[in-house]
């Protein structure tokens, strides 16, 4: 990591006039912070422990909100209600399962994409990675949108394919012949797949990305002499690829869990809105709990904060391994 | 690049390898590609194409009908969306300024000098950045009531401002640091004050850098949905992404106009990001990636 020293410099400030260079040079990178600081601290930190504060309290009216009514502290009555809701396990449930499936099928899809452009030819590999940015560069909103219209019940494309599909195998797969009204949206297992069809075509490119710059700096003889000595693709993979590239693959699997965690924008428009319950993951629960009328704020901060505990932790993994490599 | 010219002869070697190899890189290119081609081709056709049984996969009839549809406000009487065209750009525009003003000043302290809580800053930084901001919804919903600004545009140019600026400087630091000492020690010995070999000698060597951190800003503030959702009450003052989300969900979406919105609201994101998309990994996996 660079390190920027100011020492010898301050030292030699200090000699000349102790009493009035010294605290000045001091001062200024904190006085260069002072802005940043207090923007992360009134719009970030402030609200984090806002948010705690208010799951201690019933809050189910906007005049609470705007401090013109009394906000009754009920201790931890937000908690027990969620936690020994039933529902709240079926959302727990589609939440973990949800993100488990993603940054496996994420981690998997772009390092399969990540090796074959490091083994492509340079203009076929260009091309390849720069649709690949296409996927990535796509907004969620209008990137999930699409994929909403690719799967209309009457004009979408799926629909059509499925309707081209010969009758006798369609009868025998699915049980039936024509697609067109079909709502592909309506069971959760099929919301589930699309969503994860979304999520997965929007973050697979930065997996391949990241995982083809590792590549690039892993010396090819490595590779070349394990060939040489008879090893397969696998084996070069698990025995020279991976431990040369584990450090990044520890930060992709973090961060990838991180972002299928809190998955919000795509599952929003995918459902249009915030009534499908069966499908709700926790952000968009707490979310829904805050601002469906009736409104609950105190009981959607208790679930927002569940959700950032979680997240706490795998993001303790993260900077770990962060400031690892930045010692390095 | 000497290293690489040995498996590149040995794959030369077998034709059906290097087929299989490029059908994949094929396969790959489509499904990554498609939905960004099929917005497109779908914004350029005529309705009657759009609702066909059988779709065209290219327009057999283009037409730019339902983009002067969206612009002109001929969809919905008296709603432009020209009109939140604009307020998305001011909302992403002031985000970036301030932004990267603040981002600037903050990676020169972390990148320019040693201080006592200089790491506890850049871990602080980096825990901020996983902070689950669908979480902070509520608080800052309230933050903005008491502070008058509900259904105002700087409730938005203020939540993007706190959402943009960890990544900003965090990957801001990196230009700076990367200028090299000797240049400010120079002009400090040639008599320059601070502010001067601020303005004059590290500023211009760090605009490129400054140049990349706006742009993730401005992605990050223009396609934000939910706080726009929540903060903002009149539909005059809808963002673009508030706005397209009226444009569908009913039973008869009008997916022409929609594609049409969608692709005038994407291409600008997929241009900006193309230029900064290198530094946007490097920042994340943080000297994960060396090389």
């Amino acid at each position: 990591m660079s390190t920027l020293t100011d020492t010898p410099k301050a030292a030699a400030d200090a000699g000349e006039t102790p009493a009035r260079r010294r605290p000045r040079v001091d001062r200024l990178p904190y006085l260069l912070l002072l802005p940043c600081l207090a923007i992360i601290g009134v719009l970030l930190l402030w609200p984090l422990g806002q948010v705690v504060w208010m799951s201690f309290h019933r809050l189910n009216n906007v005049r609470q909100l705007r401090g013109d009514r009394a906000w009754p502290w009920v201790g931890l009555d937000n908690y027990v209600q969620i936690l020994s809701d039933p529902f709240f396990r079926t959302v727990l449930r589609n939440t973990v399962l949800f993100a488990a499936a993603n940054v496996v099928l994420t981690m998997i899809l772009g390092t399969l994409v990540g090796l074959l452009l490091n083994r492509l030819s340079k203009r076929m590999a260009t091309f390849v990675a720069s649709c690949v940015m296409l996927a990535w560069a796509t907004p969620a909103l209008t990137g999930t949108i699409v994929w909403k219209w690719i799967f209309d019940d009457t004009s979408g494309l799926v629909t059509w394919l499925f309707n081209a599909l010969p009758d006798g195998l369609s009868q025998a797969l699915f049980g039936r012949t024509d697609w067109t009204g079909y709502g592909w949206f309506n069971s959760p297992l099929l919301f589930f797949t699309i969503l994860t069809l979304v999520v997965v075509w929007h973050s697979f490119p930065f997996i391949a990305v990241s995982v083809l710059a590792g590549l690039k700096s892993v010396p090819s003889e490595l590779h070349e002499a394990a060939r040489v000595d008879g090893a397969g693709p696998w084996r070069v993979f698990w025995k020279v690829t991976f431990p040369l590239l584990r450090p990044v693959f520890g930060i992709l699997i973090v961060l990838s869990t991180i972002w299928d965690f809190k998955v919000f924008t795509q599952q929003f428009v995918l459902a249009g809105g915030t009534q499908d319950r069966p499908t709700f993951m926790l952000s968009i629960y707490s979310y829904a709990e805050a601002f469906s009328p009736p409104p609950k704020y105190g009981l959607g901060a208790a679930i927002a904060v569940i959700l950032t505990l979680i997240l706490l932790v795998v993001t303790g993994l993260y900077v770990r391994m962060v400031l690892k490599q930045e010692e390095e | 690049m000497a290293g690489t010219t040995a498996p590149r002869a040995s794959r030369r070697r077998r034709p059906a390898g290097r087929i299989a190899l490029n059908t994949a890189g094929l396969l790959v290119a489509a499904f990554a590609a498609f939905p960004v081609y099929w917005m497109i081709a779908t914004s350029l056709k005529p309705n009657q194409e759009i609702f066909s049984s059988t779709p065209r996969p290219v327009p057999a009839e283009p037409t730019l009908q339902h983009y002067r549809d969206i612009l002109t406000g001929n969809l919905i009487p008296g709603v432009s969306f020209a009109d939140f065209f604009l307020n998305s750009v001011l909302v992403a525009g002031a985000t970036v300024l301030l932004s990267g003003l603040v981002a600037l000043l903050a990676a020169t302290a972390v990148a320019r000098f040693r201080f006592k809580l200089r790491t506890s800053f850049l871990i602080m930084l980096l825990i901020v950045q996983m902070i689950p901001l669908e979480a902070l919804v509520i608080p800052l919903f309230l933050m903005i009531q008491r502070l008058g600004l509900y259904n105002t545009l700087p409730s938005l140019i203020l939540t993007y401002l706190g959402f943009s600026l960890p990544f900003a400087v965090w990957m801001l630091r990196g230009f700076v640091a990367a200028v090299p000492k000797e240049l400010e020690e120079a002009a400090a010995i040639d008599g320059a004050s601070r502010a001067q070999i601020f303005r004059k000698v590290l500023f211009p060597l760090v605009a490129p850098g400054l140049v990349a951190t706006s742009i993730f800003s401005f992605i990050t503030a223009w396609n934000e949905l939910i706080f726009a959702l929540t903060f903002i009450n009149d539909q005059d003052r809808y963002t673009l992404p508030v706005a397209m989300t009226f444009f569908f969900g009913r039973d008869d979406t009008a997916w022409g106009p929609v594609m049409a919105a969608s692709t005038i609201f994407t291409l600008p994101v997929i241009v900006f990001f193309l230029l900064v998309q290198r530094r946007m990994v490097s920042g994340l996996v943080a000297g994960a990636v060396k090389g």
